[in-house]
């Protein structure tokens, strides 16, 4: 990371980012500048070629992230990013292709892309940067939203179960899930390079302040305000059974890697099924006999 | 983009290094906060955006450990580590 002294030292995430496009559009406090300066981090610890990584955004602040990323990126339409991400993995399987969007996108418009691709387990990193709240249409209650939080579609407080993430992504097939806040950089850099090289469905959760919408509404102070919070209330726990991770309004936030195990990706499974049934040689595991 | 990166060249013990692009800043003062050695301070004056960027106020502190960088969601710090620190000559090269 120490590059050497030279006249001018460059930033080492500015290879990375579209520089052309900053001043970036997120709110003063926003934690999804931080989550990215970790994505380079890590791309730089994975030492990925970076010709073969692919962002796949979907709609909302998070997703601006694809445009700002001087990476190959599509900013698709809102909720798809997962099944963009799918076809891209399947059709290209050289590409680490990774989905970063935020909770709405990906949880409540996208939901039932997400729950079924972990069921098939397609070999995608999801990135889901979760500030509790719809920040881009203005502060409307999302699926994530604590219990009894304030957002401008619930003035009298929010009256709807949260999703448990991390539990959601497990049962629903996910092979690695990891949950950390913005707080901790560290731990994000390197769960996404575990991420990079591992196969099948990495979901890794990643909680941020939103200071403008979510933070304000609910007298939570700023982003620093949020930060401290996520300092002090969150409490590593890695093996935690992803059930007892649940999220209460300003309560403790369990963080850590949860999930880690092995199982067929979707185009394992598929090379599998079709050459018993057609009676084919098994796959030498190189890629010149693989069905395309 | 070059002309508003400042180097900021703590004094002759020092072992890190802090460059801070002070118009992308957006005074969230996550670096300042979270600065293990807290060497970082709000600077009295604004950019050109209306915010207080974050300056080296006990440069002698700085480890270089690019912690500010890391949490910066701004893309605006960020630390180098010195490989050595090597008097006078070269320090009174780099502050010009």
């Amino acid at each position: 990371m120490s590059e050497a002294i030279g006249v001018q030292p460059v930033n080492p995430v500015e290879p990375f980012l579209r520089t052309e496009r900053m001043p970036h559009i997120w709110c003063p406090g926003c934690g999804i500048g931080t989550t990215v300066n970790c994505f380079a981090r890590a791309l730089v610890s994975s030492k990925l070629p970076l010709d073969k990584v692919a962002v796949v955004s979907g709609i909302g602040c998070t997703g601006r992230v694809a445009g700002y990323v001087r990476l190959d990126s599509f900013h698709t339409t809102h909720g798809r990013a997962i099944p963009f991400a799918t076809g891209l993995k399947l059709a290209n399987p050289e590409l680490t292709v990774v989905v970063y969007s935020g909770d709405g996108d990906l949880i409540a418009i996208g939901g039932n892309h997400f729950i079924h691709a972990a069921r098939r387990n397609a070999d995608i990193k999801v990135i889901c940067v979760n500030n509790f709240i719809y920040g881009m249409t203005g502060g409307q209650v999302a699926p994530t939203t604590p219990t009894a939080a304030l957002a401008t579609t619930t003035p009298y407080g929010a009256f709807e179960r949260p999703f448990n993430l991390p539990f959601l992504a497990e049962s629903s097939g996910a092979v690695y899930v990891a949950r950390w806040t913005a707080y901790h950089v560290r731990h994000i850099a390197h769960s996404m390079s575990e991420a990079f090289k591992k196969k099948g469905l990495c979901f890794i959760e990643i909680i941020a302040p939103c200071p403008t919408l979510y933070q304000r509404r609910n007298h939570f102070g700023d982003g620093l305000e949020a930060m401290r919070y996520y300092k002090q209330k969150s409490v590593v726990r890695n093996g935690a059974n992803t059930r007892d991770v649940q999220i209460d309004l300003q309560g403790e936030i369990v963080v850590g890697k949860f999930v880690d195990i092995e199982r067929p990706t979707l185009k394992q499974a598929m090379d599998l099924q079709l050459r018993q049934k057609l009676d084919l040689p098994p796959s030498n595991g190189g890629g010149s006999h693989e069905l395309d | 983009m070059p002309e508003t990166l400042t180097p900021i060249i703590s004094s002759r013990k020092v072992r890190g290094r802090v460059y801070v692009d002070r118009n992308r800043c957006k005074g969230c003062g996550f670096c300042i906060e979270f600065c293990p050695p807290k060497v970082l301070s709000f600077s009295a004056s604004f950019n050109e955006h209306g915010y207080h960027s974050p300056e080296l106020v006990r440069p002698e502190g700085c480890t270089g450990c690019d912690l500010c960088g890391l949490y910066c969601p701004d893309f605006a710090i960020f630390a180098v580590r010195e490989p050595r620190p090597v008097p006078s000559a070269e320090r009174g090269a780099s502050e010009t």
